[in-house]
């Protein structure tokens, strides 16, 4: 049985201390934006899990591409760390989109580009999942899955892409501007130091969350193994 | 012919060839038993009939949704030609027989997508009629017919990559439309919305976009489906 490492349990807890300086940050460091008032907060953490859960994505498309060249189980496991723990911090960003929607545009949900595209994508990841339930064999389930991960990671960009066809009134809070949107603000100082804690925080989080992760996909491959040696 | 390679590079001609014996094929087994077609078509006039209900399609919803339902109809009806397409090849071990012969492999999936997409496009081409008398409209635009075209090359493309994943999977039955509508969302919504276009006789500049996508939706799937097939078949 091979020891949790020293770096991974440093990781740990930084972590925690981390999301707890965000959290800080967030709920009593930043002003109160003027418009939307305290569910404006919601933003530092929904920009937080978003970011971490794009790369995350990202990586699971360049982990099917270098899965299929090299055959190697390593990068399977990667990539499975990789959606999982995204999807999670996916459907976090949906909710607490959802919850800063509500009083900002009165309503939980509606059909725009970046709504629809999170809610397709959280769905392709399902699929995958679902797809790799289905199957036995290790190494099938690994060119499977990159296969699918390849097509729904090409996929993503372009459905955004095709409802950015309709309008959009999602806020574009950083890089150009929207005349449509509705919920856009501008940052002051300190909420930018909030802002760029929070993504820095929830980075470390997810590669804490990753990195245990795969931990576990190795020692669940060993396990596997042993069960194999003793029914022989 | 330089003679001194006979073996690992087959001429071009070998390709083509093997792409049309399996089209063939598929069209010819098809065309004794007439499963796959039948089914299709009356699953189609089912949800074209299910619409009718669901949505009262009185002239005014009619004018709006006409494209909504066509490609719905499409999308659920080409899940089961896919599914039962590959089904077939996999139940009798064709699957194998296939595999074995020494032809590339890409040339079994550009077979299995030209039989595919001829199936579906038969069933389109008897659905647009019915619809057209059904509900008095007409559906026989060159321009509506290059979209449906453009549509389903696409939607086959990617349905015959992911069907033949998912016939080799424990609930084959029940995968294929829950792994392809996620990824095939970027070609109904352009398919719709180019349709509307041309059933609403708007300009063409105004739906070219959607056009355009289309078309490059087609060309990057079926060149990554081209180059992984590989890796879903190989056993």
């Amino acid at each position: 049985m091979q020891s949790k490492p020293l770096a991974l349990t440093i990781l740990d807890v930084l972590s925690i201390i981390v999301l707890g300086i965000s959290t800080y940050l967030a709920l009593f460091f930043a002003p109160t934006e003027l418009v939307m008032g305290q569910v404006q907060r919601v933003f530092y953490f929904h920009i937080g899990t978003a970011w971490t859960a794009l790369m995350g994505f990202i990586l699971a498309a360049v982990f099917s591409v270098t899965y299929l060249v090299t055959k190697n189980l390593k990068w399977d496991r990667y990539q499975v760390a990789a959606i999982e723990v995204s999807l999670v911090f996916f459907f976090l960003t949906i909710v607490l989109g959802s919850i800063w929607a509500r009083p900002a545009w009165n309503t939980w949900w509606t059909w725009d580009p970046r709504l629809t595209t999170a809610a397709v994508t959280e769905l392709i990841y399902i699929a995958y999942f679902m797809l790799r339930q289905g199957i036995d064999d290790p190494e099938r389930r690994a060119r499977f899955g990159a296969v699918y991960a390849l097509i729904g990671g090409l996929s993503a960009p372009i459905t955004f892409f095709a409802i950015r066809l309709f309008r959009t009134i999602h806020p574009v809070v950083i890089g150009g501007a929207n005349a449509e949107a509705e919920g856009g603000f501008s940052m002051t100082a300190d909420m930018r130091v909030a802002f760029f804690f929070a993504i820095f925080a929830f980075t470390i989080i997810f590669i804490d969350l990753y990195w245990n992760r795969i931990r576990l996909g190795e020692l669940q491959d060993k396990v596997e193994q042993l069960k194999l040696k003793v029914s022989m | 012919m330089t003679g001194q390679r006979p073996n690992s590079q087959p001429p071009k001609g070998i390709f083509l060839k093997a792409v049309s014996a399996i089209v063939w094929k598929d069209l010819q087994a098809e065309f004794r038993s007439r499963e796959l077609f039948s089914a299709m078509l009356v699953f189609s006039l089912l949800i074209i009939l299910i619409f009718n209900f669901a949505l009262e399609l009185d002239i005014k919803t009619r004018q709006s949704v006409t494209s909504g339902v066509l490609w719905a109809t499409f999308a659920f009806a080409g899940t089961l030609g896919l599914n039962r397409s590959m089904a077939i090849e996999k139940d009798r071990g064709c699957m194998d027989g296939l595999l074995l012969a020494p032809v590339d492999r890409s040339a079994i999936y550009f077979g299995k997508v030209i039989s595919n997409l001829a199936f579906m496009l038969i069933v389109e081409i008897i659905v647009l009629p019915v619809y057209s008398v059904l509900y008095n409209i007409n559906l026989f635009q060159p321009g509506l017919l290059l979209v449906i075209l453009l549509g389903s090359i696409g939607y086959v493309g990617v349905g015959t990559l992911l069907s033949a994943m998912s016939v080799q999977t424990r609930t084959r039955d029940i995968l294929l439309p829950i792994l392809l509508f996620p990824v095939v969302i970027p070609v109904l919504l352009s398919a719709v919305k180019a349709s509307n276009g041309f059933l609403e006789g708007l300009d063409i500049s105004e739906f070219l976009l959607p056009i355009n996508l289309l078309i490059a939706y087609d060309i990057i799937f079926i060149a990554v489906a081209f180059m992984v097939f590989d890796s879903v078949v190989e056993e």
